[in-house]
């Protein structure tokens, strides 16, 4: 069990992935689904051994993995922890991920953990800090980054710039790529009223290397505008599956996750959701011949 | 405005403060009030964690009922956050805050399960090892004079004055909230996970002190005196038969 193996190279495919939940290793490795990869939470595998490991270890043997972590704090106003920066890079090295991201928001203030994304103001400042992070990150982690889009319920007066030219000068600053969340585009778009086709049309899709789709809860705010709670805990809505067929157009076919954190399904749930995905993977490769349909993307 | 720290900080206290006001500078859709939306981060919070509460101690939270359970966690949660990203370290203090937190002492025993859940986390997800196989023992008798023995990582003590596997065993089973009568007197459980199963065990007088003694490289004699110490009924074949027979035992030290 604790042996440590060597996976090889395993690179995540152009496909429908599932988010991997402890309720489904089982079921998993007792039924081989034909499902493209899973990516796992960093923060649920820094225990030391036991089932996670173990479990995660067989699956891992089995089908490509990505790395997802949800608490490193990209977007927070002090220094990176350089003990969780260590933590990721020894899980990093020890599956072999064919894909590692974070997020654009905070989690930390001044060693209290807060457990939620939380939003930064878009200003220079704030961009400069992002990058050194990123920065940061890629030297500790010998890998490539996926940088996450979010989704959030206020804003900063403080802004001067758009999420699109933040994260555009981001990826020209640090090099780093992007994992767009086609559900948080389309919760952004609802609770800030602007529309989620511009938002993908601006996107910088040549730097897309994944996409996640997951469930939202719908709720008002106090002037009665629509506000959606991006839980995670249901299917993916209608709208944000039109929005992913249009986002494929852009990116080609790259590989989408299925997010479904809270209110976990039986696996055969999770799993229609990703063939799903596979389906439209498979539709924007029949109607866009040509290079950006005909291969995956390194 | 103050410094990114001062706003970072501003925000953070607001969060975990449902009293305080949105933080300046906060704004909701076309530079509206953030009342609600920022409520949505403050419930999030609370609610994420209290879920990390409720599914680490199910035992209490079946004890008290899930209502009382998430109210108690809350508490805990505004008093204790998180102090690492990894959540999985959350809630060591969660029992004693238990033991302290005056609406829970109608169930006594309640801070003694919170102790054993937590201990069974630690063991879930402690360092794996293998332990020695029970022929072994017979091999190591000869030279049990000098003998210390390395236990497995994963193993875990939690003595109680009440009746607490019996208590935990109850309630995992039937749901806890009937009330039953319990046996007197305490009980110390072991809790240990030699393979991917955690199990608990009820440990017979002394062992608790046995195990302890060798947990801290006391050799075995040693070990066998003060848990004698503290229990006339203690019996060393015993402890030791049922130590090796549950895995407990990866290694020896101490022969030469
Ligand atoms: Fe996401």
């Amino acid at each position: 069990m604790a042996a440590s193996v060597s996976f090889g190279t395993n690179p995540v495919p152009p496909r429908g992935g599932a988010g991997l939940k402890p309720e489904h290793y089982r079921t998993i490795l007792d039924s081989a689904p034909d499902v493209g990869w899973f990516e796992v939470h960093a923060e649920n595998y820094m225990g030391e051994g036991g089932p996670p490991h173990a479990y995660l270890t067989a699956i891992r043997e089995r089908y490509p993995v990505s790395l997802h972590g949800v608490g490193l704090s990209i977007g927070g106003a002090g220094p990176l922890d350089k003990a969780h920066l260590s933590r990721l890079r020894v899980l990093a090295d020890r599956y072999e991920p064919g894909l590692f991201s974070e997020h654009l928001a905070w989690s930390s203030h001044d060693s209290v953990y807060l457990n939620d994304l939380l939003p930064l103001p878009y200003t220079d400042a704030t961009l400069s800090r992002v990058c050194d992070h990123i920065d940061e990150v890629h030297d500790a982690m010998a890998r490539p980054m996926l940088l996450e889009n979010p989704s959030t319920y206020v804003a900063y007066a403080e802004t001067t710039m758009s999420e699109i030219e933040f994260l555009r000068a981001v990826v020209r600053r640090t090099g780093c790529g992007l994992l767009l969340d086609v559900n948080n585009v389309f919760v952004q778009a609802i609770n800030h009223g602007f529309d989620p086709f511009d938002y993908l049309d601006a996107f910088p899709a040549e730097h897309v290397r994944e996409i996640h789709l997951g469930g939202h809860a719908e709720d008002e705010d106090a002037g009665g505008a629509p506000l959606l709670i991006d839980d995670h805990g249901r299917e993916v809505a209608g709208p944000v599956w039109t929005l992913y067929a249009e986002a494929l157009k852009k990116t080609g076919p790259v590989p989408t996750l299925i997010e479904w954190d809270n209110d976990v399904p039986a696996w055969e749930g999770l799993f229609a959701e990703a063939k799903r995905a596979d389906a439209a993977i498979a539709a924007c490769r029949t109607s866009q011949p040509g290079p950006a349909g005909a291969s995956p993307r390194p | 405005m103050g410094t990114a720290m001062d706003n970072e900080a501003a925000f953070a206290r607001a969060l975990l403060d449902a009293e305080a006001a949105v933080p300046a500078g906060i704004e909701g859709r076309e530079g509206g009030g953030a009342e609600r939306r920022f409520a949505v981060y403050r419930n999030n919070v609370h609610a994420n964690l209290v879920d990390v509460l409720a599914g680490r101690f199910p035992v209490s939270a079946k004890l008290v009922g899930d209502a009382f359970f998430r109210a108690m966690a809350r508490i805990y949660v505004a008093k204790t956050p998180p102090d690492s990203a990894v959540l999985l370290r959350y809630g060591g203090g969660f029992a004693d805050f238990v033991a302290g937190f005056p609406p829970a002492a109608p169930v006594p025993y309640l801070a003694d399960v919170a102790r054993l859940e937590w201990a069974w986390h630690g063991a879930y997800h402690a360092a794996d090892a293998e332990p020695l196989p029970q022929e072994a023992l017979a091999a190591l008798v000869p030279r049990a004079e000098r003998l210390a023995l390395t236990l497995h990582p994963s193993l875990r003590l939690v003595r109680s004055n009440y009746p607490l596997v019996t208590i935990w065993e109850r309630a995992a089973r039937d749901g806890g909230d009937e009330p039953v009568r319990l046996p007197a007197g305490g009980e110390d459980a072991l809790v240990l996970r030699p393979a991917l199963e955690v199990e608990v065990r009820r440990l017979p007088e002394g062992g608790a002190v046995f195990i302890q003694a060798l947990q801290d490289g006391a050799r075995l004699p040693e070990a066998a005196a003060s848990a004698s110490a503290a229990a006339l009924a203690f019996d060393l074949a015993a402890s030791l038969a049922g130590l090796m027979r549950s895995g407990a035992v990866v290694g020896t030290s101490g022969s030469a």
